[in-house]
């Protein structure tokens, strides 16, 4: 679908992103996804694509501009590459540079950001705990002060990036209970106390290193609080609107992806005497995704030019971006099952990108805001 | 050292090419088009001599429709200094190309103009060729590596069979053969950072050249379908298939 908002500079960053994908992921997705890991030479690549720095000053590596777009428009390539885990991998680093940027010292974001953002080295976000994923404000970690330093307790759990990543923004609780006491800190990986162990029986994502991380008097600089005392919890949520467009932006690539393997694998299969593609059932079936695919399609675009908006002063549209996670991932979920249902016994063996996909629908539903607290927030923004 | 570099908008090399309704050419309309990989090859070589100090400025040259420019733009986000679009919606034969080129080259004084050997859309392999006719340049075609030593260079060339390396006087004339180097990635800063470049507009008119096609497009035909196997049960049933059906023995 022609998009209303196009521009020559999206639509080249969007053709680099997918000629990336093309050529330097998809003919190594499959391998990589059975070897548990990707090499660490991408994170590079990527990173010198340019696509780790929105919203990050030109001083510490970034882009210096900011572009809803852009940032959709990358993470539905990334979709289309056939397996999630491998944006994922490189995925942390997305979610916890703009805490660091945006709350950190001048000195901390000199010596983190431009590493990161070229892809030598990994960050990631850490907020859910063994205790609790979805009750963020509830969370049991806690910090106290000693001298110039704060000591951290407690574990985190399903952290993106968690295994490889040099640098974690970590939510801790320094005040009471609720949402006011919790604050943010930047631990690195080597600060005493810290430890860590993956999660490697995973359903799907099997190239990215989800981990449990432990902080046992786990000692950092009073330097790494990222922002005010107690005031980490606003951060954090204001942090989930833009993890959450670029998931649903990635359910989008998945389900074209899904809808392309259909589409092909149809055009080939002969049953009854004639191509799959000619029998009313499967033409439904591609009917009813494509709509999908079109609906989600025009939703994201309305959702980035708000959010771009959102930069002039007007407000984010959490409402509909937390409406959207869970749209997005129901729809996903009927493109990865019917495209399952088009390819039959071919789509139940390992090594295709349908039946990695269909695997992939729960991490996508659960992660980042699962479906049930999505619609919560959502009926909460309507004042209810 | 101020290169030229030609850059043709192509049918990306992924799209599968279908032969328009009524037999007069490849159909076009909604049809995702690229930089012709051969000339990504160009422009990629350029910016390495550039960024090597040899070279000091890089343009990028486009002939066709209005949506040359995204072909421009995607070789001035590749490291391009400046681009020139000569604006037509005729048809280009490659001797039209290159007394473009030639034009061009007049006003400009390049030490060297690279083009793609060939277009993934025609196949024609002689507009390198013929420019360097029309200058009465030296030619190194099909280049698979390029040193440059002060007025000259030194180029590999693939031949039939081999390597063949030559060294000619600048300026000259090259055209790339796919394993010269492999094109980066735009970059999302260089994106940007092409918007601001400069693109001159021109019609063959202002550089005095006639483009009118010498040649007659009789018809354009999709290639046999292949079709299907068979698997055969005897070495002698083998033996009578390629005698009477086949008869290739």
């Amino acid at each position: 679908m022609k998009n209303p908002f196009e521009t020559e500079e999206r639509r080249a960053f969007r053709e680099t992103v997918a000629r990336f994908v093309e050529a330097e992921i998809k003919p190594f997705a499959d391998q990589w996804d059975e070897d548990g890991e990707i090499p660490w030479e991408l994170h590079e690549k990527v990173g010198a694509l340019g696509a780790f720095g929105f919203g990050i000053d030109e001083a510490y590596g970034g882009l210096g501009f900011d572009d809803c777009f852009m940032r959709a428009a990358y993470w539905e390539e990334m979709g289309r590459c056939g397996a999630g885990g491998v944006p994922a991998a490189m995925g942390g680093r997305n979610i916890s540079v703009a805490p660091i940027h945006d709350l950190g010292n001048e000195d901390l974001k000199m010596r983190v950001l431009p590493n990161v953002i070229a892809g030598r080295t990994g960050s990631s976000l850490a907020i859910t705990e063994p205790g609790g994923g979805s009750d963020v404000a509830n969370l049991k970690t806690q910090a106290r002060q000693d001298g110039n330093h704060w000591v951290l307790n407690g574990s985190k759990t399903f952290i993106t990036g968690g295994m490889k990543s040099d640098h974690i923004v970590v939510a801790a609780r320094t005040g009471g209970e609720g949402l006011t006491g919790v604050s943010l800190f930047l631990v690195d990986h080597d600060s005493p106390g810290f430890s860590r162990t993956p999660l490697d029986r995973k359903m799907g994502w099997w190239c990215s290193d989800q981990a449990t991380l432990y902080f046992d008097d786990c000692r950092v600089p009073a330097t790494n609080m990222l922002g005010e005392q107690d005031r980490g919890f606003i951060a954090v949520m204001n942090n989930f609107n833009l993890e959450r467009i670029g998931l649903v932006a990635q359910c989008l690539g998945m389900m074209k992806l899904c809808l392309a393997e259909s589409i092909a694998w149809a055009q080939q299969r002969e049953t009854f005497g004639k191509p799959m593609i000619r029998h009313q059932v499967i033409r439904h079936k591609i009917a009813d995704m494509s709509a999908r695919i079109d609906a989600l399609e025009a939703l994201v675009n309305q959702i980035c030019w708000a959010v771009n908006e959102s930069a002039n002063g007007d407000d984010m549209p959490v409402a509909e971006i937390s409406k959207a996670k869970f749209h997005a991932t129901k729809a996903l979920e009927f493109c990865a099952s019917e495209a399952m249902q088009i390819m039959g016994g071919a789509g139940y063996l390992r090594g295709n990108a349908v039946e990695r996909t269909y695997r992939e629908v729960k991490v996508m539903a659960i992660g980042g805001g699962s479906e049930e607290i999505m619609r919560d927030l959502a009926v909460r923004q309507m004042g209810l | 050292m101020k290169l030229l570099v030609a850059v043709k908008r192509v049918v990306d090399y992924n799209v599968k090419v279908r032969v328009k309704s009524d037999g007069t050419g490849v159909e076009t309309a909604n049809v995702k088009m690229s930089m012709n990989p051969f000339d990504e090859i160009g422009i990629e070589e350029a910016v390495r001599l550039k960024e090597a100090g040899t070279a000091t400025e890089v343009i990028a040259i486009s002939l066709g429709v209005q949506q040359c420019q995204e072909t421009i733009r995607t070789a001035l986000a590749m490291g391009a200094d400046r681009g020139i679009h000569v604006l037509t919606d005729d048809v280009l034969e490659p001797l039209a190309v290159a007394k473009l080129m030639k034009a061009i080259v007049d006003k400009e004084s390049p030490d060297m103009v690279i083009l793609g050997k060939q277009a993934i859309d025609d196949d024609a392999n002689q507009t390198g060729q013929m420019l360097a006719a029309l200058l009465g340049w030296p030619q190194g075609t099909f280049a698979s590596k390029l040193t440059a030593n002060g007025d000259s260079l030194e180029v590999v060339r693939e031949v039939d069979g081999g390597l063949e390396t030559i060294k000619i006087s600048l300026p000259a004339v090259i055209t790339t053969d796919l394993r010269l180097n492999e094109p980066r990635y735009a970059s999302l800063p260089n994106i940007m950072k092409a918007k601001k470049k400069p693109i001159d507009q021109m019609a063959p008119a202002d550089l005095g050249v006639d483009v009118t096609p010498r040649l007659e497009t009789v018809s354009v035909v999709e290639p046999e379908k292949r079709e299907g196997g068979v698997k055969v049960e005897t070495v002698a049933e083998l033996i009578d298939k390629l005698q009477n059906e086949a008869k290739v023995i």
